[in-house]
């Protein structure tokens, strides 16, 4: 098998024409340490950059100067070279900034009010990969406005799958856009449409369950909030479909950031086809949590048999040769696992990233995430 | 090891969560395994829709009806269930309203989906309750259809709200069959017969979200099981020798001897790459001691379950099975 090109990061931060990067992949693989190393190496690199991080470790939060979360870019102090604000997505915020953007007072009240908004904005499955796109949108135009950003660097939530980030704004698009809502929402006006007799049986039949299911009441907050969300967007789909094509930009490049396990490894591998189908560029595979080899040329059998042969003697060096044997044999099994990867998708550029001894938790610890990502032989 | 071994005698729901990347289904799969020891009847439930069960048991997706994946010690058997949402809404419509090809005609119109999704209580009521119905089914006739059901559960993040379905679907219909349903539920979410257990690593993030997980569960007044460390590094190391590896000052003539004696040549490179490695073993050892330390200050049991180096294969769940026994499982 040969082997994966090598992703080179100084030259993706350094690129001018790259104004956004996406750090994509599933849950617990290290996105947000990621983005956060990446966005501190770009600015000491000189460039102005702007990071959107979505749940980081309180103490990651802290050592960027994030003590509260308040839904704006704050300046992280002491950068050498450009410059770095970070800031941590609230999604019920920028939900709520929106629809006061777009309305007269009196209509946001009402909107912020209804209880299915409230369940939406703040539960509805991808609503926060939503509004980090909807953020990230707000962050593009505010640089474009004056601000000193030229890099954006993006963290997307925790999801079990990759794809839940690019499927949102559809998902939320055609649920809030639908057929089924909008007939719902104005019966009288819908249900003269409906020529389809099947449809329109199913869907007395439907309505009829659903109020007995869920209540009478949800159904009329949702109405009421359909008819007054319509007046401020006349249509949410079309809104979800721009923030979507930001996406697909010249300057957005994505990362997928995964950790050398067959879960992970296999969410990535679906994400980058994905990529592909929707045009949009990847720049490569993040490969966190990778156990460094120290002295390969001894095998982890070569190590076994050694302990054994000690044969309870020599206590401390057969603990040391068992501990190299369990690392080479993970190291054989990532690399194995990544060698599948590389298989199926050769032309995807990869950068590993050894898997550290200690939690990140303050900038040094960044900036040796940063060098390490970047291969830079200085460090460790 | 476990100096709080759990009892868990009389719980037959076991709920798994824990944090993305912790191995959760892994655990709920071997905690089946487990249980099922002795010629017991396990039922496995996933309700996240990713097909993790036929994946960790290396078989075809499993089709939404309970199927054997696995066999114990003594003839125990393990059966498991991908329960999902859409279906169990279909069940419950032809239950309680006797429609049934109507049902179909909903589910073409995306309604399902679309119901589950303006009342999110609502899809966790119909998965939960496919859970509480497997602990009853059998109960009242004093022969129990399965000896254990476990449940691998959403992520720590969303435990406490997919559990506590009552409150949840608070806003919805106040009568009629949902209702009871999540009544019914709630029965023995809340009861002794449950025990929510937590998998974490021994990192900052995944014990912090144990921790907070941990206190949303208390407050909500759901009954909390075991603390399950995953992937831990151990080795046979003593304090001593920790302190001196973390400190590169591991005796150089007691290392050579050995590798000597092992018949591995002691060039410098060896006892370089030797001593760095028992230094990052040190290092991971004295972060692992501290997380530790911080899980010890909830009073729960813990079990834990070593780092595999070759990955999860069906034997090696088999081993994390046997780890669970021999720290005080079942109970």
């Amino acid at each position: 098998m040969s082997a994966a090109p090598h992703l080179d990061i100084d030259a993706l931060l350094d690129d001018r024409g790259v104004g956004v990067i996406v750090c994509c992949g599933s849950g617990g693989v290290g996105k947000t340490t990621t983005a956060a190393a990446l966005a501190l190496r770009a600015a000491q690199r000189g460039r102005n950059v702007c990071v959107l991080t979505i749940d980081p470790a309180r103490r990651l939060a802290q050592s960027m100067g994030l003590t509260e979360l308040d839904n704006t870019p704050r300046p992280v102090p002491g950068i050498e070279g450009g410059s770095l604000s970070a800031m941590m997505l609230d999604m019920k915020r920028t939900f709520d900034e929106i629809v006061i953007a777009h309305s007269d007072p009196e209509r946001a009240e009402a909107i912020l009010e209804n209880p299915f908004y409230q369940a939406l904005s703040s539960s509805f499955a991808g609503t926060q990969e939503y509004m980090a796109m909807e953020k990230l949108g707000q962050l593009r135009q505010q640089s474009a406005g004056g601000d000193p950003w030229d890099l954006i660097v993006v963290d997307t939530p925790p999801s079990r799958s990759a794809l839940d980030f690019l499927d949102a704004p559809k998902r939320l698009g055609s649920f809030l856009d639908g057929r089924l809502i909008r007939v719902l929402a104005a019966p009288a006006r819908g249900a003269g449409r409906m020529s389809a007799r099947v449809f329109s049986a199913s869907l007395g039949l439907f309505t009829s369950a659903l109020s007995k299911v869920i209540g009478a009441q949800v159904l009329r907050d949702m109405q009421l909030f359909v008819s007054s969300f319509d007046a401020l967007f006349g249509g949410f789909r079309e809104r979800a479909d721009q923030t979507f094509a930001q996406l697909q930009a010249p300057d957005t490049r994505f990362l997928v950031v995964a950790a050398p396990e067959s879960d992970a490894l296999r969410e990535a591998s679906y994400f980058v086809q994905r990529l592909e189908s929707e045009s949009m560029p990847l720049a490569g595979l993040v490969l966190n949590r990778v156990q460094e080899v120290r002295l390969p040329e001894l095998t982890a059998s070569t190590a076994r048999a050694g302990a054994e042969r000690l044969n309870g003697e020599h206590h401390l060096v057969a603990e040391l040769l068992k501990l190299h044997a369990d690392r080479m044999e993970t190291a054989a099994r990532q690399e194995h696992l990544a060698g599948s990867f590389t298989g199926a998708h050769p032309r995807v550029p990869v950068a590993s990233v050894i898997a550290l001894a200690d939690d990140v938790h303050d900038l040094e610890g960044l900036q040796t995430v940063g060098n390490l990502l970047a291969g830079d032989p200085t460090t460790t | 090891m476990n100096v709080r071994a759990p009892n868990w005698s009389r719980v037959r729901l076991h709920v798994v969560s824990g944090k993305g990347g912790t191995g959760k289904s892994t655990v709920a799969a071997a905690l089946a395994l487990a249980l099922a020891r002795g010629g017991k009847k396990v039922l496995l439930l996933e309700v996240e829709g990713r097909q993790g069960i036929a994946q960790i048991f290396d078989t075809a997706p499993l089709p939404y009806q309970e199927s054997k994946v696995a066999v114990a010690e003594d003839g125990g058997i393990v059966y498991a269930l991908p329960v999902d949402a859409e279906a169990a809404m279909l069940e419950y419509l032809e239950m309680f309203y006797g429609i049934k090809r109507g049902g179909y005609a909903l589910r073409r119109l995306g309604a399902i989906d679309f119901a589950t999704t303006i009342a999110p209580g609502l899809r966790d009521v119909l998965l939960t309750g496919k859970a509480s119905e497997a602990v009853k089914r059998g109960e009242k006739v004093g022969r129990p259809a399965y000896d254990a059901v476990v449940l691998d559960a959403p992520p720590t993040g969303r435990i406490t709200r997919f559990l506590n379905v009552n409150t949840e679907i608070a806003g919805l219909a106040k009568v009629g069959p949902i209702r009871t349903q999540a009544d019914s539920v709630m029965g023995v979410i809340r009861s002794a017969r449950t025990a929510v257990h937590l998998v974490t690593l021994l990192e900052e993030m995944p014990v912090q979200e144990t921790l907070d997980g941990l206190a949303e569960l208390r407050a909500a007044g759901l009954p909390l099981g075991a603390v399950v460390i995953n992937q831990v590094r151990g080795s046979q190391l003593d304090d001593e020798q920790l302190r001196l590896a973390a400190e590169r000052a591991l005796p150089e003539s007691v290392l050579k001897k050995g590798l000597r004696a092992a018949a591995i040549d002691p060039t410098a490179a060896t006892l370089r790459a030797l001593a760095d490695e028992a230094a990052d073993h040190a290092a991971r050892a004295a972060l692992q001691n501290s997380e530790r330390r911080r899980l010890a200050q909830t009073d729960q049991p813990i079990l834990e379950l070593p780092l595999l180096p070759g990955g999860i294969d069906l034997a090696a769940l088999y081993g994390l099975s046997e780890a669970m026994t021999e720290q005080g499982l079942p109970g």
